[in-house]
């Protein structure tokens, strides 16, 4: 049935942030209240307060034209700020993409997103493992499931030194991993929870898969994990 | 003060007669910077004095279109009260001078056309022809050329944030000193929220918003518009610098201040910047215009007029506001960190007037300047042809290994290096991605979709300007009911050499001619374009190149495809085998790689049949009975079915009765009207086929992992899909890389 038929008699509201240079929060913003049937808001970049959100995503894009390193300076903007606060006092957010970039560049994830090791931009399906499913954006998943979720990214190689990443290891942090390498990252990773594991990172784009006319519904086991996580709680 | 002398003037590109024109127009010399806007505003590029006369031989009209040529980009209705708006349009030049920064103002400037109407655009395609890899001389330049064409669109259309997706990219040795980039893009927008570049209401603030003006690009319009010389490549100068952040900053305060009420009228500063902009919007509402250049924002410091008027500095737009509402516009931009700021005016004179600090530097009649600019109807002979008509001799010796060496050649091999350099699945409404025979992009606000196609095919207009024409327009529209789209209206890019010679003029008018012709036949007026005259390097030509892009709608659902879906389905080619001869088959990619010639005549085409067996795939496509889709053209029979088998790794076991038909023709010939299709109910498409009067040849069956093609028990092809497919995958990297 067409999830745009949903009705939720408790429906989610998941906070949409919109950087200038943002282009896929409309497409957050569609997955999460047409496909899903949850409710979504956007939240502008210069404001200090979320206003009254169950969860944040923090989109893909370019946030500020990102001409010096991906989301080096988003992490200055006041709405991330507010993303820290609503973080640290537990609330889920979701990073994807650029929204991953950024939430490295603002320590709330270790590790940084280098240029694709084949230095080209890249977009195209690919498969990711659900690597854990205790966190709020996989639990619905089952370990070692097989995701087919679209990347679009020139920097998603990830990177941080060896002591980081056994420590992601042994605290079973990261989420989910490249089936096949394709930009080059350390172990294949491909998204990363914070050590409270509330935060997720990650650079595939589960909103591009959330509609059946898109190749691939698999997105939806992400996002939908996200907003049965808040209905639990 | 420079003094105008006839050096001056012919430094601008114009003749004696124009600048005699000028003189009458003004009734005394002009300035300088009079000098100036003149000769970008009477460049072949801004005023397609060349091939006005002949375009206005072009259908325009159509049930569905909503605007039509002569504004920023035509636009049509998809129902439910919404309409996209499309355009396509060359950046040739600049990208043959610095390839990443051409492509990627290339982008920035077809993008504004589309959001100054008010549309969100949603899809991109590029149609881009380089001179070969391969080539012993050019090859590493040409590789260069590419690698930097492709990352300028990545990286402009990537941070925008709107789909590339699809397109095409030919190499032919005549684009190796003149490559061609040619891009598209399509916005929806709003019944009755379209808007115009027209500069009305005397007494109404004019406002410059988006970045500041540099000295970049200035006089881009006029080298457009000459030939390349060695000098030229000392022109990288004139191509200018791409901001697509500050474009998405641009596109997102644009419409959100259009939605205020408080804007009149709003043009893009494009080709000849501020002075085009200025001169039309005036010169369209028969209104005139005051401006004073030291309100323009610059970033360089000592711009003198000239320099501000002719800038081609990117991300800018010009808008007329109603007055005493400024400050609802003011408010956007500024939210959005833009400047926005009153340089002028409108007014009721009918003259366009700069001034400086206060003081008149061109006083400028717009209504002449616009619609006075010169018109010729310059001499044409015969198109120009170089190649003889008879066929050579010549033998297969191995028609596998023709097959694999056109599965790994420039045209046809994968482009998925290209594509998946461009972000295509951004907004998720690409349905059908690169790669496929239209792109399908769904327009979220309706149940509709749009289907896409761009296509040329220099070869077959070299042959014939008029037929090879026809043969593209038949291809676009082909390819959009191979999808199950209703194909509605054109957009064209016409790529041309020098009209000055008559044999080149001659090619121009034919193929428009033709192009007249088959959109009228097929129904798809044509709502806009470009002109790119003066393609050639040191007086070497480019194929002729008329570039179509045809767009087609149909209901949103999930897509018919090209790739084989289950083994055990019918194979059936929808219109039979066609004609070929020896004459026809000069111009197909068997001749251009296995015998490296080029002769006879492009194939032949019937119209009626064309529209019959396309009307058939799209009532087949509408009853659900076909599981794949796929036309036939570059390469033919044998390469459309090893593409159809790439998929999904399935094969086919085809048995053709013909004849004692030629192998090579039977295989590789480029019979237009034919469309390969698989079906689990042969019966049903049969049925339909016979409806329409068209043949729905029976030829074989899907298999699991070979491709087998037999005539009369004799074997033609026997290869396993795996290794066809491997080489056709890799063949565009490695042949780059063994350039790098």
């Amino acid at each position: 049935m067409p999830h745009s038929l949903l009705h939720w008699k408790f429906p989610m509201k998941v906070g949409v942030v919109v950087f200038p240079g943002s282009n896929c929060d409309h497409d957050a913003f569609h997955a999460v209240s047409h496909n899903l049937g949850h409710k979504s808001e956007y939240i502008w970049h210069d404001s200090e307060q979320l206003g009254n959100v169950d969860a944040v995503i923090l989109p893909g894009g370019f946030s500020y034209g990102d001409y010096l390193r991906c989301g080096a300076i988003a992490r200055f903007s006041p709405v991330m700020k507010a993303v820290k606060r609503f973080a640290a006092d537990g609330g889920l957010v979701l990073g994807i993409c650029n929204g991953f970039q950024v939430l490295c560049e603002s320590g709330m994830l270790p590790g940084a997103l280098l240029r694709n090791a084949g230095l080209k931009f890249l977009c195209k399906p690919v498969e990711i493992s659900v690597e854990t499913t205790d966190s709020p954006f996989t639990h619905t998943a089952k370990k070692g499931q097989v995701l087919t979720i679209p990347i679009a990214h020139g920097e998603g190689n990830y990177y941080a030194d060896d002591e980081t990443i056994a420590q992601l290891e042994a605290e079973d942090r990261i989420a989910l991993r490249y089936v096949t390498p394709c930009n080059g990252s350390v172990k294949n990773i491909a998204g990363i929870l914070n050590r409270e594991r509330n935060v997720l990172g990650m650079m595939p784009h589960p909103e591009r898969a959330a509609d059946p006319l898109m190749g691939s519904t698999d997105g939806q086991i992400i996002l939908s994990s996200l907003v049965n996580a808040l209905t639990a709680k | 003060m420079t003094a105008i002398t006839p050096e001056v003037v012919a430094a601008h590109q114009l003749t004696p007669d124009e600048y005699g024109r000028i003189v009458a127009i003004l009734g005394r010399e002009p300035s300088y910077t009079e000098l100036g806007i003149f000769s970008v505003m009477w460049s072949e590029h801004c005023s397609y004095k060349s091939s006005r006369l002949h375009l206005k031989k072009l259908p325009t009209r159509g049930k569905r279109v909503l605007q039509g040529p002569g504004e920023n980009a035509g636009i049509i209705d998809v129902g439910n009260g919404y309409a996209v708006a499309f355009k396509i349009e060359s950046h040739n030049h600049p990208s043959f001078i610095e390839p990443f920064q051409g492509a990627a103002t290339g982008v920035g400037g077809i993008l504004r056309d589309i959001f100054t109407m008010g549309a969100r655009p949603i899809a991109v395609l590029d149609a881009l022809r380089f001179g070969p890899i391969e080539h012993p001389e050019t090859g590493a330049r040409n590789a260069r050329i590419l690698e930097g064409v492709v990352s300028g669109v990545a990286h402009y259309g990537n941070c925008f944030g709107v789909p590339t997706v699809g397109g095409e990219c030919v190499f032919e040795e005549s684009y190796a000193g003149n490559p061609l980039v040619n891009v598209f893009a399509l916005g929806v927008i709003e019944h009755g929220k379209v808007f115009y570049g027209k500069a009305e209401g005397p007494g109404n603030p004019v406002i410059y918003v988006g970045a500041k003006t540099g000295r970049d690009g200035i006089h881009g319009a006029s080298m457009a518009s000459a030939e390349f010389t060695e000098e030229s490549q000392q022109k990288r100068p004139n191509v200018q610098v791409g901001d697509p952040f500050m474009e998405k900053l641009l596109l997102e305060a644009c419409l959100e201040a259009m939605q205020t009420g408080a804007i009149v009228g709003i043009q893009d500063m494009g080709a000849a910047g501020l002075t085009s902009s200025s001169c039309e919007m005036s010169g369209r509402a028969g209104t005139g215009l005051e401006i004073d250049m030291q309100y323009v924002p610059q970033r360089e410091t000592g711009m003198t007029p000239y320099e501000i008027l002719l800038s081609e500095s990117q991300e800018r737009m010009l808008l007329v506001a109603e007055k005493g509402r400024e400050d609802e516009v003011f408010q956007v931009f500024h939210k959005w960190g833009l400047d926005a700021v009153t340089i002028g005016v409108v007014t009721d004179t009918g003259h366009m007037v700069v001034k400086d600090c206060g003081v008149v530097v061109a006083d400028i009649p717009s209504r002449e300047l616009a619609n006075e600019a010169p018109l010729y109807d310059r001499p044409h002979t015969k198109p120009l042809r170089n190649v003889p008509m008879e066929a050579p001799a010549f033998q297969s010796s191995d028609l596998n290994a023709d097959l694999d060496t056109l599965l790994t050649s420039g045209d046809l091999c994968s482009k998925a290096w290209i594509f998946q350099q461009y972000d295509w699945s951004v907004r998720t409404n690409t349905t059908l991605g690169p790669g496929a025979d239209a792109a399908i992009v769904r327009i979220k606000e309706t149940d509709s979709s749009v289907a896409i196609s761009l296509d040329g095919n220099g070869r077959y207009c070299y042959l014939d300007p008029r037929e090879g024409t026809k043969l593209i327009v038949a291809e676009c529209c082909r390819n959009l009911s191979t999808v199950g789209a209703l194909p509605v209206a054109t957009t064209n890019n016409l790529n041309f050499g020098n009209p000055e010679r008559p044999e080149i003029m001659a090619q121009i008018v034919e193929s428009i001619e033709g192009m007249a012709d088959a959109c009228s036949f097929f129904d798809v007026p044509v709502t806009g374009g470009n002109v790119s005259l003066y393609n050639e390097t040191l007086g070497d030509a480019i194929f002729p190149t008329p570039v179509v892009g045809i767009v087609g709608l149909l209901q949103t659902a999930q897509p018919i495809s090209a790739a084989f879906r289950h083994p055990g389905r019918a194979v059936i080619l929808l219109g039979g085998l066609g004609k070929c001869d020896g004459i026809h088959f000069g111009g197909t990619q068997y001749a251009k790689y296995i015998i490296q010639s080029l002769w006879g005549l492009p194939p032949e085409l019937d119209m009626d049949l064309e529209k019959r067996v396309q009307s058939a795939m799209r009532a087949v496509a509408e009853e659900g009975l076909a599981e794949s889709a796929h036309d036939l053209s570059d390469g033919g029979l044998a390469v459309g079915l090893a593409e159809c088998s790439f998929g999904n790794r399935i094969g086919a076991r085809i048995d053709l009765d013909g004849g004692d038909q030629r192998s090579e023709f039977l295989l590789f010939g480029e019979a237009p009207s034919r469309i390969l299709v698989s079906t689990a109910h042969p019966e049903g498409v049969a049925e339909i086929a016979a409806k329409f009067g068209v043949e729905a040849l029976r030829i074989g069956v899907t298999i699991e992992g070979e491709l087998v093609i037999r005539n009369r028990d004799k074997v033609l092809i026997d290869r396993p899909v795996a290794a066809l497919r491997e080489r056709w995958a890799s063949a565009l990297e490695s042949s780059l890389h063994s350039r790098m």
